[in-house]
């Protein structure tokens, strides 16, 4: 069964329709890529599945484990599975990183604050990362590359069964870019599905993709193996939509 | 069976669970109907009062009568003084020694908030007020063997007249305005406290306040007095059942803080919906004495409160962090003042409004340093956090500095919920109530620290309950 299944989707902010009708499934275990330029709607696509209020699903539909979630709240599409690591993750003011992550588990896993505590500090050691943002204000006056490693370990700490990653590359170094890719692969080969969108196909290098999507005004232009990536580096967008959407 | 008591609380789903709604109980005395000479003299006649108490009230009655309203109170219009029992006596028997002694349904309602078991676990004493009259006092005995006095204020009018008359009235007026002559006039229960020089109370001692039947008035007054190098944490906590109608709370704390003496003072304020709550607070603070307010505002469906601090002696310092919930259509009108009379004084305000179901929040502040207060400084920050498109918050902070080498720092910050943020702690399976409760929380963490545990624990069920979809107001 897939894991996720995209219906002729439809989606509006306000009154612009941004999806225009994308199908698209993604079985389980697999990571597909999504690329694109920019506005093509890549985001509302990651929003979207993730539940975003703002996004208005006006045809088609999202099924998850066979399951139809288009309906569904996030807080409950979050408990059957998905995690989305944000491109811009949100200030959250006064409410601590550790706080957070133990109300998270709590929420996702059922795990109790106490056993959460140490499942959090040995996921901080085990993933090589910097134990001091555990009691910093979430995201607050958090770098580009801490926020995105925050989002990782996050993902890492639920473990979903469908991780779709929103830029997880853009405004990171390269140090800050093998340690998140790192952490995807890992989940990868634990058996997580992936949705990755990306403008770069440099954090390809480090992962094992199945497929990549190209996205243009709001439509899927092309699909293919990941020797699209290639083509797109070297000819542009435009070049690869001979190939078609499969 | 301690712990049991405590984790019912805990689990409640909402405060009407703990408190139920009003109960009809047997009154010994009620003074109701239009305000007049004569019932101030049967209220001094029934309290077996010295003469000059009788003259104080009288005093201040003649105030009242001659002040005007304020301008900038709204929500009074409600408060019809004569349908108001001004007065209100509970049966009770002779002499309350325990709990035991205490009439079943008063005993019951204090239980019920989990007062006895707080008291024997972590307080040096305890006041509990009922209406109008403390029906509970007592101070551990080795407090009181160190001639640390906390008594009914009725009592200390009669067994220390000259020591109450030193203070009484002194800190905060009866002409000040209206409701504070009204106070004057009408003033039942409360407590007395004072301590020695240098003497050092190691924990809390709290007063705890219930009104017990709507359509009444309580004017209960504290009184504080620290003397010289001492040292005193005190903790006032306000609940009520819910009933039909409402009731009317304006009470007053007067505190001096004499020379190199610190006070804290704590107020969690978590009346019904119905209650109207009018406070009258103020300290004066002598040379190196240092006095904070906490002021909590939970309840209540109106609120005035802006604890004050005379910064009178040189070294004066004062805290003074004013919390205060609007969940729903309820309004709070909180904040807080402080006059710098002497050199090198400090003042620090901190005040943090949460507006959310169409509640309002209203700021009002101010510091005056005046001349010859020099190096005086004062820090104020003002922080609203607005949970939704209905709720609204107002600041009007006020300085005036007339001293030259003095300083002030102001900050202001206003926070919203917005769509983004909630989504964010949606997308982690945390939904819209219980984010509201994590991100108040937040919030006000840095007033939280200063708590005892104990009251951490209630505060923070208290305000998870204010969001979860069962409990809460509406």
């Amino acid at each position: 069964m897939n894991m996720l299944k995209v219906e002729d989707l439809h989606v509006k902010i306000m009154d612009k329709e941004i999806l225009r009708g994308i199908t698209l499934s993604i079985g389980e275990g697999e990571l597909h890529v999504v690329m694109g330029p920019n506005g093509s709607g890549k985001s509302t696509l990651a929003l979207t599945i993730a539940g975003h209020p703002r996004y208005k699903v006006v045809k088609g539909r999202i099924l998850f484990e066979g399951e139809d979630i288009t309906e569904m709240k996030p807080e409950e599409r979050a408990k059957k599975g998905i995690f989305l690591s944000f491109q811009h993750p949100v200030e959250v003011e006064g409410v601590k990183v550790i706080q957070f992550l133990q109300r998270m588990l709590k929420n996702l896993r059922g795990i109790d604050e106490v056993e959460a505590y140490e499942i959090i500090f040995n996921a901080v050691e085990e993933l090589g990362l910097d134990s001091s943002v555990l009691s910093r204000e979430l995201n607050v006056g958090f770098s580009g590359g801490e926020r995105k490693k925050l989002e990782m370990l996050q993902a890492y700490l639920v473990k979903p069964k469908l991780l779709i990653l929103d830029e997880p590359d853009s405004g990171v170094d390269v140090d800050s870019l093998k340690v998140i890719a790192g952490i995807i692969d890992r989940l990868h080969r634990e058996g997580t599905s992936i949705l990755l969108i990306t403008h770069y196909g440099r954090i390809l290098e480090y992962l094992n993709a199945q497929r990549v999507h190209v996205l243009k005004d709001g439509k899927l232009v092309a699909s293919g193996g990941i020797e699209l990536v290639k083509v797109i580096e070297e000819k542009g967008f435009a070049a690869v939509e001979e190939y078609g959407a499969v | 069976m301690e712990q049991s008591k405590l984790q019912e609380i805990l689990k409640a789903g909402s405060l009407e669970e703990i408190l139920g709604t009003a109960v009809p109980y047997p009154k010994e005395i009620e003074l109701k109907g239009e305000l007049t000479k004569d019932m101030v003299e049967e209220l001094s006649r029934i309290k077996g009062e010295p003469e000059w108490m009788l003259r104080h009230r009288l005093r201040a009655l003649e105030l009242f009568y001659k002040l005007p309203m304020p301008k900038w109170v709204v929500g009074v219009e409600e408060l019809d003084l004569e349908g108001l029992v001004l007065y209100s006596k509970p049966e009770i028997g002779n002499e309350v020694r325990d709990w035991d002694d205490l009439p079943e349904n008063i005993r019951r309602t204090f239980e019920r908030l989990n007062i006895p078991e707080i008291e024997k676990k972590f307080l040096s004493g305890l006041t509990a007020v009922f209406d109008s009259e403390s029906v509970y006092s007592k101070l551990k005995e080795e407090f009181e063997k160190k001639g640390i006095i906390m008594i009914p204020m009725e009592e200390a009018v009669k067994r220390y007249p000259n020591l109450v008359k030193k203070y009484f009235g002194r800190v905060f007026p009866a002409g000040e305005h209206k409701f504070s002559a009204l106070h004057h006039a009408l003033w039942s229960g409360g407590v007395f406290v004072y301590v020695p020089k240098g003497v050092r109370i190691p924990f809390p001692v709290e007063a705890f306040f219930v009104i017990g039947s709507a359509l009444e008035g309580q004017f209960e007054h504290t009184l504080l007095v620290a003397d010289e190098g001492s040292y005193i944490h005190f903790i006032e906590g306000c609940s009520a059942p819910m009933y039909k109608g409402f009731s009317f709370h304006d009470g007053m704390v007067e505190i001096y803080a004499h020379k190199n003496a610190t006070v804290k003072f704590t107020t969690i304020q978590n009346w019904s919906r119905n209650v109207i709550n009018f406070n009258n607070k103020r300290a004066i603070i002598e040379e190196n004495a240092y006095v904070e307010w906490i002021e909590g505002s939970i309840g209540s469906k109106i609120t005035y409160t802006y604890p004050s601090s005379i910064l009178k002696g040189e070294g004066a310092r004062t805290a003074q962090y004013v919390v205060s919930l609007s969940n729903g259509p309820f309004l709070k009108d909180t904040g807080a003042k402080t006059i710098h009379l002497a050199p090198n004084t400090s003042s620090k305000i901190v005040s943090k409004s949460i507006s959310a179901n169409g509640g309002i929040n209203i700021y009002r502040g101010l510091v005056r340093i005046l001349k010859g207060a020099k190096n005086s400084t004062s820090t104020v920050s003002c922080d609203s956090l607005i949970l939704d498109e209905k709720s609204k918050a107002y600041t009007y902070p006020h300085n005036q500095i007339d001293e030259p080498t003095a300083s002030i720092i102001h900050e202001a910050t206003t926070g919203k919920l917005g769509e983004d943020k909630l989504f964010y702690m949606n997308s982690r399976g945390i939904g819209e109530e219980e984010a509201k409760s994590l991100i108040v929380l937040g919030f006000i963490s840095e007033i939280l620290e200063g708590l005892p545990f104990e009251y951490v624990e209630v505060l923070k069920r208290v305000i998870e309950l204010e969001f979860s979809e069962v409990g809460g107001v509406g």
